[in-house]
């Protein structure tokens, strides 16, 4: 973050203008935004390369989402694919698609998004590239209550989703509480999620140790992660709370743009920052929850996705190395990229690694944990770190 | 009736009391620069007066209404505030900064409109910035960035204006620069501005209407010719000083005494407190609690 009015600087002032600038057209940035205005004064504003990326992205996620279907012990060819899913395929192949895989697919692709948008929220919200909710402990707070159901109630399948579902949510609660002090801040909401997160993880290996084989067997394959064994009872709820939730973060989406100038300077500009800030927050804890809920603590596709994301709607690099973060929240491209990287990541997983099916936490893992360390490096380089 | 006021305001960071029952009138289509020693108040009475702090007691007037009570977006259309450290989010372009001033004009389905365009062009036109609407907030030196954050103001279009130390951290040169625009901003439109200054020579040469404050009370208001004498500059400063004509301008200029001439100059505190017979300066006021404390 650039406080830039305390920033000195030692170039030779100039009061109308940078004679170095005089080239520069009056209204072409390197943003490549756009005005549709139509009759009744309405006007929409549409960032041309956002559009493309989030269209790429999207036709990536939903090409490797029918790749991911006609993978497995029977192969089933892409044309034959997209042939059942629309309802003109044969008996067998009906029932191995709509039945088994693409319910797979699609809480895949749910659950891909809920992190990719989630981890955008939050590090527009914390104002900090590592405010993601795997560094915020709202994955472990999830592991928790699907690990008490799993552990001390032997519960079933659905018991464990609402459990983990109130454990990031109880968790989203604490964080939220425990780091309020007039109001919610970047560094202090990292830093409580950080030991939030420490305290939560001790409790997990606590609950573990209580554990019988066969409980601790099935909690260490929640908390990697998997998509194995997802029906259509999972991709319902997940669909209807993004029915609800994205419409509703859009539309505040702008109000979240002004915060990152500061809480004064968007309170003076008309923003409700407590509501706009509260309600944010809300929806991203809701939305890894329930994600969480869905797969396990899927790692690092919240903190890689709004941060790959980026560098693709960004028209070109700042000071060199990684480039620059971009001004506002990137969140519609943050979504569909989750979406892909979760839906490709489970199809390496079970592709990559021959009949021994990987779970796909361990495959997001492994990318996401080059990336960050990569993101460090450059980060460093270009001097911000 | 001014269009803004502070009505009998307690001004309170916690319950660390700032000031007490404050009373001050903008007077409409003015240029009033709040002055006053470190700590004083004045920009807290400024963050009242622009709705980012909630007065414990009393009531900031905007138009007649309680501005607490009226909606957001609707108060930034009528005042704008420039805070006195705003950041920039990284990597943001002059073009998109000064657009982010129309946000109060915009709603979901009025994103961009070709009015917020004619605006923005205007505004960057006006605080000579729009040569550098392509380049970044951050590539500019300190004069040219504040240039971009008046203009940004400016795109909100309001009839009040607030500026919270405009001048920090820039050299003598760009002090006047911002100084001139403001005074223009005043001229033109009859805009009124109300701006933090810490210099008295600048506020007295440049305001229409200047407010003293000390230990969160107004000690003197009124025309610089007035207000800025050897007398005040004593007492809410503790400084000694001669009060001269500003050769340039007419206007007061405060030439402080030489240090033999005010005794080694280490009894500010101490000579000050004493004095405040002309101000309503309560001896058991809030200006202890705020002695020590940063509150400007």
């Amino acid at each position: 973050m650039t406080t830039t009015r305390t920033r000195m600087t030692t170039r030779t002032p100039t009061t109308t203008g940078d004679p170095g600038s005089a080239g520069t057209p009056a209204t072409a940035g390197p943003r490549t935004a756009r005005a549709l205005r139509g009759p009744g004064g309405l006007s929409l504003r549409i960032d041309v390369r956002a559009c493309v990326v989030v269209a790429a992205l999207l036709a990536a996620a939903l090409t490797a989402g029918v790749v991911l279907i006609g993978t497995g012990d029977f192969p089933i060819p892409a044309s034959e694919v997209l042939r059942t899913l629309v309802g003109r395929g044969d008996h067998g192949q009906e029932f191995i698609v709509r039945e088994l895989r693409l319910p797979r697919v699609l809480v895949g692709l749910l659950v891909g998004a809920c992190l990719g948008l989630g981890g955008a929220l939050f590090q527009s919200v914390s104002r900090n590239p590592l405010g993601s909710p795997d560094v915020l402990g709202l994955s472990q707070g999830a592991t928790a209550g699907a690990l008490t159901v799993i552990v001390l109630f032997s519960g079933s399948a659905g018991a464990v989703t609402l459990g983990a579902l109130a454990g990031g949510l109880v968790t989203g609660l604490a964080i939220h509480l425990l780091a309020w002090k007039r109001g919610v801040h970047g560094y202090r909401l990292v830093l409580v999620g950080i030991g939030v997160s420490a305290v939560v993880t001790a409790v997990n290996g606590y609950i573990i140790t209580k554990a019988d084989f066969v409980d601790a067997a099935r909690a260490v394959v929640w908390m990697t992660g998997s998509l194995n064994g997802r029906d259509w009872t999972q991709v319902w709820p997940l669909l209807a709370l993004f029915a609800v939730l994205l419409p509703l973060v859009l539309a505040n989406a702008r109000g979240l743009r002004m915060l990152e100038m500061g809480d004064d300077l968007s309170r003076a500009l008309g923003v409700r920052v407590e509501r706009v800030r509260l309600l944010m927050t809300a929806a991203a804890v809701l939305l890894t929850s329930a994600a969480t809920a869905a797969a396990g603590p899927v790692a690092f596709v919240a903190l890689t996705a709004p941060q790959l994301a980026r560098r693709l709607t960004l028209p070109r690099c700042l000071n060199g190395a990684g480039g620059a973060p971009m001004p506002g929240p990137n969140l519609v491209p943050s979504l569909c990229m989750g979406a892909a990287l979760l839906v490709t990541a489970d199809w390496a997983s079970q592709r990559a690694f021959g009949a021994d099916q990987l779970p796909v936490g361990v495959v997001t893992g492994v990318l996401g944990g080059i990336h960050l360390l990569w993101l460090l490096v450059t980060e460093r380089r270009a001097g911000r770190i | 009736m001014n269009r803004l006021s502070a009505d009998d305001v307690t001004l309170a960071y916690d319950r660390r009391v700032i000031a007490e029952r404050l009373s001050v009138e903008i007077p409409d289509n003015s240029f009033t620069v709040i002055v006053g020693p470190n700590a004083c108040g004045k920009s807290t009475l400024l963050r009242a007066l622009s709705r980012m702090l909630k007065p414990t007691e009393g009531r900031v007037l905007l138009d007649g209404q309680v501005i607490q009570s009226m909606p957001a977006k609707k108060v930034a259309r009528t005042l704008g505030l420039l805070p006195q450290s705003s950041i920039a989010p990284d990597g943001i372009t002059v073009g998109d900064l000064v657009g982010r001033g129309r946000y109060p004009h915009q709603g979901i389905l009025r994103q961009w409109s070709a009015e917020d365009e004619r605006v923005v062009r205007e505004s960057m036109e006006r605080t000579g910035v729009d040569r550098l609407a392509g380049r970044y907030v951050d590539e500019l030196s300190g004069g040219q960035r504040q240039r971009v954050w008046i203009a940004m103001a400016l795109a909100q279009r309001t009839p009040l204006l607030l500026l919270d130390e405009p001048t920090t951290y820039l050299d003598i040169q760009h002090q006047i620069d911002v100084l001139d625009l403001c005074a223009e901003l005043h001229e033109e439109q009859g805009r009124t501005l109300v701006a933090v200054l810490h210099d008295l020579n600048h506020a007295a040469r440049y305001a229409t209407h200047l407010v003293a404050l000390r230990d969160g009370q107004v000690v003197a208001q009124g025309a610089p010719g007035e207000v800025v004498t050897a007398e005040l500059v004593e007492e809410v400063f503790g400084l000694r000083c001669q009060v001269i004509e500003d050769p340039e301008t007419g206007t007061p200029l405060v030439v402080p005494a030489a240090r033999k001439a005010r005794g080694g100059g280490r009894e500010r505190a101490e000579g000050s407190a004493g004095a405040g017979a002309a101000g309503p300066v309560d001896g058991a006021g809030p200006g202890d609690r705020v002695a020590a404390t940063e509150a400007s």
